[in-house]
């Protein structure tokens, strides 16, 4: 079993103004793993997405793609106290190596002798903590921002379908899709302005085609994509995903608005693309039928905290979980 | 310029289509020389309007293209276009007067501090390589010159949406118009003085060793550069790039998601943008024969802005049939909205025309309005109103007729923009979409020929 870590979000928080819209959320997705994320409306799902996408810069927390860290921020001094306001917390617990207690101890110690060995100790295990913490986030202890805009992590090899769908809607099917293909084009404006690379323009073509047929939209190809019926034009935003090549591929409720039939066969499709296309998927989905049949591996959010993450039978018995979904029992009852 | 790019087939089509238009420009142009003397209609003669026209038209319609290129094709609404013709024609300007003329041209501030001349450079203006080349390099310099300007005005302003955008762009084609007439600038552009003296189409004109005209192609040059800049345009559009802009036209935040870098995508399309409005440019200060800044006020701006919109925002050829269209109305067709007309005689043709328009506007007019009214609700008094209106119109024509003299009341100077005003206000209430919508002329034709097909094979 290959358990290649692919996206891993490290105390990630995502701040606006007083709202904390996504909460300290750590997630983890493997190769190869299908993992929802779930939650109230309101729970910040789509926040934490973004903050994956670059569509935002989140305040704090690290995201890595491929153990590679991609987008980061860990705001410290100055920059942090920007942020701070009644969450301080958030920014200021994660990087406190320091072990007030233990050093307070070997400055109290009478005995020079002893006082010196633990001194010593203190700053040996201060070390180690320092080391551990750098080996997880290279730049740990800088205020060095990544922030890559969405084209660039697309280009890394993640793509995204949206919850409301956003199709170029004036465009073909066929052109929805070639559009995905010119980012990896090797190609400049003057070459592909006076056709000096065929072949390039040929090959994306070809890609584009083969992809629609692979997907059973080839006989679609020359209909404009906004007069599709709805769960084609789903379909096809997918398709258009995974025309990016993407490693990893993020879905914004892609069952919604559909049937049970069609939420049927959405997890077939969503089988079928992980094992052809070699992928990992991460997806926020309200249906729970098909959150439970599909997924490896769940996270619950709730008021942008993390607060159950396991298989789908230990959170269907989570009573955590249970009191998000449903409300906490009334205590007038008892 | 009209092609299809996926098939060779349409880019043969397209470029025998604009071989054609050329053939018949010089064809149009020469036949005062070709047909035998006396017989020429006065509409053919050298000095006639319809020339003027076409050799507008043509540079608008590459304006035109340009800001369809990024207004329809790429969704950034800029206003700048002006500011970039400026930049263009006033480049062009300052490298083509002859050294021997600097003194004359710049005499107010004792002679330019451009010391040299690119015709000059390659031989003079009177010879032919010196014509060709010093002329193409620098249209090609303006171009370069704007596009290096939008290149930095960019920079900033592109991080704007929309109405922003657009405010921004206005703002800085103004300032660009007053910084040129800026009398510490003098030595280089006049100040608020125009350049004269700098090579025009008429240079182009091809004449015997006495100076008579043997092959005129005055309006043969500004139709094949256009031509030549539009198709690069079209081409570009249908590229992998084109689809970019389209595709952020569509939708900003879905096109980042599929990896377009939106920043470089949109400083492309508006470095290009202007690169070919200030080639239009350029190609101005050659029809108006001189380069000067109060020329290119916002009011330009706004005149191609209206051209696009009639057109078909996102159409190629729409804004270029827009373009011919309304530098016609503007320069020739309309021109009698400009001064007090009266129709003495019964019979005079124009009285005949006058009518027979009014009656066609009116009537169609109206049954267009009712037709409407009833489609969408049931307003019996819109539609009563409509038709009163027309009738009261119609007596008026009728009494007109029947005392067989008038003045036409409201025509003076200046009336011609009023009826475009009243023109524009239509087309954006009632035909959003302009003529062609965001369809090709070669679309239109296309379709209904397959659509006959289709008829045919049932």
């Amino acid at each position: 079993m290959n358990t290649e870590n692919i996206l891993h979000l490290d105390h990630v928080t995502m701040q606006f103004g007083g709202v904390v819209a996504v909460n300290d959320l750590s997630v983890d997705v493997n190769k190869g793993q299908i993992v929802a994320l779930i939650g109230p409306n309101g729970a910040g799902k789509t926040t934490a997405f973004n903050c994956i996408t670059g569509v935002y810069e989140p305040t704090n927390g690290l995201v890595s793609f491929c153990g590679e860290p991609m987008v980061r921020n860990h705001p410290q001094g100055k920059m942090a106290r920007g942020y701070l306001g009644e969450h301080g917390d958030l920014y200021t617990a994660r990087f406190s190596v320091e072990d007030p207690e233990a050093k307070a101890a070997a400055e109290a110690q009478q005995d020079p002798a002893v006082k010196a060995q633990m001194q010593a100790d203190y700053d040996k295990a201060l070390e180690e903590r320092r080391s551990k913490e750098l080996e997880r986030d290279p730049l740990a202890f800088t205020d060095k921002v990544l922030s890559p805009t969405p084209d660039k992590i697309t280009q890394l090899g993640i793509a995204r379908t949206f919850q409301n769908i956003r199709l170029f809607s004036a465009l073909t099917v066929f052109e929805n899709v070639l559009i995905a293909k010119h980012m990896r084009a090797k190609q400049n404006v003057f070459s592909a302005t006076f056709r000096m690379n065929k072949a390039e323009e040929q090959r994306m073509r070809e890609e584009a085609m083969a992809l629609l047929e692979e997907q059973n939209l080839a006989h679609l190809k020359d209909e404009v994509a906004g007069s599709l019926p709805y769960g084609l034009q789903r379909h096809l935003e997918i398709a258009r995903a995974l025309a990016t090549q993407p490693k990893l591929l993020l879905l914004d409720e892609p069952a919604a608005g559909m049937n049970p039939q069609e939420t049927q066969e959405l997890t077939e499709f969503i089988h079928k693309i992980r094992s052809e296309y070699d992928l990992s998927i991460l997806m926020i989905e309200h249906h729970m039928d098909l959150v439970m049949q599909i997924s490896e591996l769940i996270y619950v959010l709730d008021f942008g905290k993390l607060i159950a993450r396991g298989t789908p039978s230990e959170i269907q018995n989570n009573p955590r979980v249970i009191e998000a979904y449903l409300g906490v029992a009334d205590d007038a009852e008892n | 310029m009209i092609q299809d790019q996926k098939s060779k087939k349409g880019a043969v089509t397209g470029l025998l289509f604009i071989a054609i238009v050329l053939l018949l420009v010089v064809l149009l142009e020469n036949l005062s020389a070709i047909l035998p003397a006396g017989s020429v209609p006065a509409v053919l003669m050298p000095t006639s309007q319809l020339f003027t026209v076409l050799k507008k038209g043509a540079v608008y319609s590459l304006v035109a293209v340009s800001m369809n290129l990024l207004n329809g094709f790429t969704g950034l609404f800029s206003l700048g276009q002006a500011g970039f013709m400026l930049l263009g024609a006033y480049t062009y300007a300052i490298l083509t007067v002859p050294v021997s003329a600097k003194d004359t041209v710049y005499y107010l501030y004792g002679g330019s501090a451009v010391n040299f001349s690119l015709p000059d450079l390659f031989g003079g203006v009177d010879t032919p390589a010196g014509l060709i080349l010093g002329v193409l390099l620098a249209i090609l310099l303006g171009g370069c010159v704007a596009a290096l300007f939008a290149y930095l005005i960019g920079l900033p302003v592109l991080r704007l949406k929309s109405d922003y955008l657009a405010i921004a762009t206005l703002g800085f084609a103004e300032i660009i118009r007053a910084i040129f007439q800026w009398q510490p600038l003098g030595p280089v552009t006049n100040g608020a003085n125009m350049i004269t003296q700098i090579p025009t189409f008429n240079n182009f004109n091809i004449t015997d060793a006495n100076g008579t005209v043997i092959l005129r192609l005055s309006t043969f040059f500004p139709f094949l550069i256009a031509i030549i800049c539009i198709v690069v345009i079209v081409m570009l559009i249908n590229s992998s790039y084109g689809r970019a802009f389209k595709a952020i036209r569509e939708d900003e935040i879905a096109a980042e998601a599929m990896g377009i870098n939106l920043a470089k995508h949109k400083m492309l399309s508006f470095c290009i943008s202007s690169f070919f409005a200030g080639v239009g440019g350029a190609l101005f200060a050659m029809f108006v024969n001189n380069a000067q800044a109060k020329v290119y006020t916002s009011t330009m701006t706004y005149e191609i802005l209206l051209i696009v919109v009639i057109g078909g925002i996102g159409s190629i050829s729409g804004s270029c049939l827009a373009t011919f269209l309304y530098v016609a109305c503007a320069e020739w067709w309309l021109r009698f909205l400009d001064s007090a007309t009266t129709f003495a005689s019964p019979t005079a043709p124009n009285r005949i025309a006058f009518m027979v328009i009014f009656a066609v506007v009116v009537i169609g007019g109206s049954a267009l309005l009712i037709h409407r009214e009833r489609r969408g609700s049931n307003q019996v008094w819109k539609q009563t109103l409509v038709g009163l209106v027309a009738i009261l119109l119609l007596g008026w024509l009728a009494w007109f007729a029947a005392t067989g003299e008038l003045t036409l009341p409201l025509l003076r100077t200046g009336f011609r923009m009023v009826a475009f005003s009243i023109i524009i206000m239509v087309v954006v209430l009632f035909f959003r979409q302009g003529m062609l919508g965001d369809k090709e002329f070669s679309d239109i034709l296309f379709a209904r020929r397959r659509n006959a097909g289709k008829e045919a094979t049932k």
